[in-house]
């Protein structure tokens, strides 16, 4: 049994951080905000110092658990056997990743929020329930953790979208919510299934995948269920024909709700395929992957296209992050080293970079009130900066070399031309039309003649500055120098069962 | 052997009912809130008591009645439950009637029938401590005399319940004729030995069983009168509907279907696993379409029987290891739904004193005048639906969990489908609470102390549960140990 290692406490900070936080905001009274986004924007600030921290000290080459702590939580009672539900936390390469951009995310979005004036305080409670579930859910060796804050991560929204949303917030909300609890239902049933199959008594995530790769978990059991598992994450992960809420939900969403839901939370979904599927169930995911591989290219496409025909802004990338879960799906779907480690940076890369794209569609509307893109041009010579940010974005979204978006969609091609050279081409077509729905944007939002309604728009403010130059740092360090991110994925990846080299 | 030292705790209790109305009598002038302090700290002795035979040796009285682990767990429950209801009555209570001791007495009756239940080990025992707790049940549903739906309710409540109460009778006195034995022991011994060509008869006993339990925990198709009673009587009534009444119907069916027709598993446990999968999905889809809160409420309540209802029929198809599971699995979800519900009564009798209405409508708002009031509202509503943070996450997925141990992946998969049709209801009310501004003219107010205060502190159970389920789980856990120590005899003859 793992013991409790030094820096598994880093991790359950940064759990219990945000959880704090959102204890310590209930009990202020909720006429100050400033302090309560003082106390959120300190907490962001540490939560993305100990998220970089996680991500620089896990080795490359050790171990592919990594700081892990173990805190037995009931053990030996009713059908739990030893080991039955612990508290268990760690991180392997793919989910140091992705806290490193929960951190970076979370802080942005928490930045952004900075403008709320309605009931900021609540705003900020829900808000870090929500960070606290996606950090457990990347932390969780446990399958009823991972469930515990999986689940944690999505009920907030509901309020979030429904109190402080725009455009049909309440039909988005009830549609996001009842959407994603829905799928947790498939998850559910694969927990009972999976549980009970392997006969161990526990919830451990080690010992489950354990069962799976050794055929405790017998084939066609593994067939059976891995079905479940990949359509209750993959309704997170945006996966196509499921994908409808995401559109209107992120048209609903306030920004920095969108920022770290499109950013982060459908990385969710795609991480508990890994997690559940992958992990739990090799001998299902080898089985039902071209079916995944299917859906994740319809996505692409079908994404794609939706956003080429799309005038509003965050429905453009509401499909454009539809697209974009399709190449994870895809770059999972090929179960080779290079397209799975594709998927992961895919999901940072387009965590961080449709942050920043949603965190510029709040800056514009907040002032505009108007999203249609008809209704712009000549933007870039009233708000230079936000344009700069918003074509960097755009670019890293078709995959221009030195920025995350091509280190990525590389990864993800080579490795789906490996296994399905067909795909790779149809994934290819998708990028291609990516290219085309920004272009267009840039041509007719940013240039042409300046609409005189337009006059009176401000540039970015030094806050939301703040937020930007984070996320495009981001962008760039994966796009220049992605050594460091493939050296941490590359041992994780390999260790994934039924993924070749 | 006549012990009579192990009901001292119910002694307590029905001591405490016959001083409430005593005291009533003697001091008609009496403020009507010091009745439900009286009832409150007669509660409190009870539970005290109750307390203190935690951890016993079992004891047995003339085979009738059995205490342990599992008669004290919900010999807590009960005091619990009734503490907790006298606490929500004194003010509702105090602005609607003038006289409220055969209320208090009646109440701790109640409870007092709850216990016995739980310890019965005979047919005519258990028949009487349910009656004990039904005609309790019946006069305090019909309390507000001058409120028609309040009397409409009772009736319709008494009517039923009579109903019910013959076919259970019927069931027993067929039991009897098969076996000769009317103790569970007995009765088990019987079945197992019974000759050819008993089978239908047998059958036609189980079946009128089920259908009298099975009115008595409201569930589908024996529900119709849940909502009616739940809506028209007094709001704490409707709490100790929901939760003692309910459990004690559990009770009942653990202590049963263990022992008394555990042989007869064969010919009752697909009933009962189509009666789970009729009750959650009916009371769910039911509660879609409701106006009222409280109809809402008995409509979740009765799918939340039918979550119950998984862990019963689990007991039919498991074997001796997994049936125990799944009863200290259902036991655990008991503890955590009777949290939950009475922290939501609190939060809603508290919103009631002041308003008066009971309308779903009626919480407009609400997050902005009590947000206090909100939050435990929306906390329990997500404990029912099974979100994490509150009792219902760990509790219904460790039900669930024990259910798939007996091999029912279906049901506890419908479970989990029924839970998210839940959800959509419960967010209609939070929708009301949170996305909707207050009537006009209404500003922030405080809760009241006593309820805020007690609301407060379920809350703080609720997310225990949530939480660190760990130390109940245990609890329960051995409460269903001893529940099957009693009936190991019966299992052992399983076919």
């Amino acid at each position: 049994m793992a013991e409790t290692d030094a820096q598994g406490y880093v991790l359950l900070t940064a759990l219990a951080l945000p959880l704090l936080a959102a204890a310590a905001l209930l009990a202020m009274p909720g006429d100050r905000p400033m302090a309560a986004r003082r106390l959120s924007a300190v907490t962001g600030a540490v939560l993305l110092g100990l998220s970089i921290y996680v991500f620089l000290a896990y080795r490359a080459g050790g171990e592919v658990l990594q700081m892990q702590l173990r805190w037995p939580w009931i053990e030996h009672v009713g059908f739990l056997g030893e080991n039955g539900i612990a508290l268990r936390l760690g991180v392997d390469g793919i989910s140091a990743l992705l806290t490193l951009l929960t951190g970076v995310v979370a802080f942005a979005g928490t930045l952004v929020a900075w403008k709320l004036e309605y009931r900021a305080r609540d705003f900020f409670i829900l808000f870090w329930v929500l960070i606290a579930g996606v950090y457990g859910t990347f932390f969780s060796l446990d399958l009823f953790f991972f469930f515990f804050f999986y689940e944690l991560a999505v009920v907030p929204l509901y309020l979030l979208i429904g109190i402080w949303g725009s455009t049909r917030k309440e039909y988005g909300a009830m549609k996001l919510t009842l959407m994603l609890v829905g799928g947790s239902v498939g998850i559910w049933i694969g927990i009972f299934a999976v549980v009970h199959e392997a006969g161990l008594g526990t919830f451990d995530l080690p010992a489950l995948w354990e069962a799976g790769r050794s055929g405790a978990l017998s084939p066609d059991f593994q067939k059976a269920i891995f079905p479940f598992f990949a359509v209750g994450c993959g309704v997170l992960a945006g996966l196509w024909p499921l994908h409808t809420w995401s559109p209107d939900g992120h048209m609903s969403a306030p920004t920095s709700v969108s920022m770290v839901h499109a950013g982060v939370l459908m990385k969710l979904g795609a991480f508990g395929i890994i997690r559940l599927g992958i992990q739990i169930l090799p001998e299902g995911a080898a089985f039902w992957m071209p079916a995944l591989l299917v859906l994740g290219t319809i996505g692409a496409l079908y994404g794609a296209i939706a956003a080429l025909t799309q005038r509003d802004f965050k429905l453009i990338s509401g499909y454009s992050s539809v697209s974009h879960m399709g190449y994870v799906l895809i770059g999972l779907a090929t179960l080779n080293e290079i397209g799975v480690s594709g998927a992961a940076l895919q999901m940072f890369s387009h965590g961080v970079m449709t942050a920043l794209v949603f965190l510029l569609i709040g800056a514009l509307y907040d002032q505009a009130h108007t999203r249609d893109l008809r209704d712009f041009g000549g933007v870039a010579r009233v708000m230079p900066l936000w344009v700069v940010a918003y074509v960097v974005a755009g670019l890293a979204n078709v995959g221009l070399p030195g920025l995350s978006g091509f280190t990525a969609e590389f990864h993800i091609f080579v490795g789906t031309f490996r296994t399905y050279p067909i795909f790779g081409g149809l994934a290819i077509l998708a990028a291609a039309i990516a290219a085309a729905y920004m272009l267009r944007m840039f041509a007719t939002v940013f240039f042409g003649p300046l609409n005189p309604r337009w006059r009176e728009l401000r540039d970015l403010s030094p806050i939301e500055i703040a937020a930007a130059v984070l996320l495009i740092a981001s962008m760039l360090v994966m796009g220049l120098w992605w050594a460091p991110f493939t050296d941490r994925l590359a041992q994780t990846v390999l260790s994934l069962p039924g993924v070749t080299g | 052997m006549r012990d009579f030292t192990l009901f001292i705790p119910e002694y307590i209790a029905a001591g405490a009912a016959i001083g409430v109305l005593a005291l009533e009598l003697a001091l008609p002038r009496l403020r009507r809130d010091a009745l439900a302090w009286a009832t409150a700290a007669g509660a409190a002795a009870w539970l005290i008591a109750a307390l203190f035979y935690v951890g016993d040796a079992p004891g047995d009285f003339e085979g009738l009645l059995r205490t342990d682990a599992f008669t004290a767990y919900f010999r807590i429950l009960a005091a619990g439950a009734v503490l907790a209801v006298a606490l929500l009555s004194a003010r509702y209570l105090r602005d609607r009637t003038r006289a409220a001791g055969e209320y208090y007495g009646l109440l701790l009756m109640a409870g007092a029938g709850m216990t016995l239940l739980s310890a019965a080990r005979e047919l005519l025992t258990a028949y009487v401590a349910l009656e004990l707790l039904s005609f309790s049940l019946y006069v305090l549903v019909g309390y507000l005399k001058r409120d028609a739906r309040s009397n409409e309710a009772s009736l319709k409540y008494i009517l039923l319940g009579a109903f019910s109460s013959a076919m259970l009778l019927y069931g027993i006195s067929l039991l009897y004729g098969l076996t000769g034995s009317t103790t569970y022991a007995g009765v088990a011994e019987g079945l197992a030995a019974r000759g050819e060509g008993t089978d239908l008869a047998a059958l036609a006993a189980i079946m009128l069983i089920v259908a009298g339990v099975g009115f008595k925990v409201s569930a589908a198709p024996f529900h119709m009168w849940a909502p009616d009673a739940y809506q028209g009587a007094p709001l704490p009534v409707t709490a100790f509907l929901a939760t003692a009444s309910k459990a004690a119907g559990f009770a009942l069916i653990l202590r049963l279907f263990t022992e008394a027709l555990a042989v007869d598993a064969l010919e009752w446990r697909a009933a009962i696993a189509a009666l789970a999968a009729i009750t959650m999905t009916a009371g769910n889809l039911l509660a879609i379409q409701q106006t009222n809160l409280k109809r809402l409420l008995a409509y979740s309540s009765i799918g939340q029987a039918g979550y119950m209802l998984v862990a019963v029929a689990a007991i039919g198809y498991g074997d001796a290891a997994a049936a125990q599971n799944a009863s200290s699995a259902l036991l655990l979800h008991i503890a955590g739904y009777t949290l939950s519900t009475m922290a939501l009564f609190a939060a809603l009798v508290a919103h009631y004193n002041r308003t008066g209405d009971e309308s779903i409508e009626g919480l407009r708002g609400l997050s902005a005048t009590q947000p206090f009031l909100a939050l435990v509202i929306s906390a329990s509503l997500f404990s029912f639906a099974g979100l994490p943070f509150f009792a219902g996450f760990a509790t219904k997925l460790l039900l669930f969990q024990a259910g798939t141990g007996a091999g029912l992946l279906w049901l506890a998969g419908l479970g989990a489908a029924n839970s998210f049709i839940s959800l959509y209801y419960y967010l209609m009310v939070m929708r009301r609470m949170y996305l909707f501004d207050p009537p006009e003219g209404q500003t922030r107010i405080r809760p009241p102390a006593l309820l805020g205060a007690m609301a407060g502190l379920l809350l703080l159970g609720v997310v225990f549960i949530g939480v660190y389920p760990g130390p109940v789980f245990e609890a329960t856990d051995g409460a269903a140990a001893a529940l099957f120590e009693a009936s190991a005899a019966a299992f052992a003859r399983l076919p």
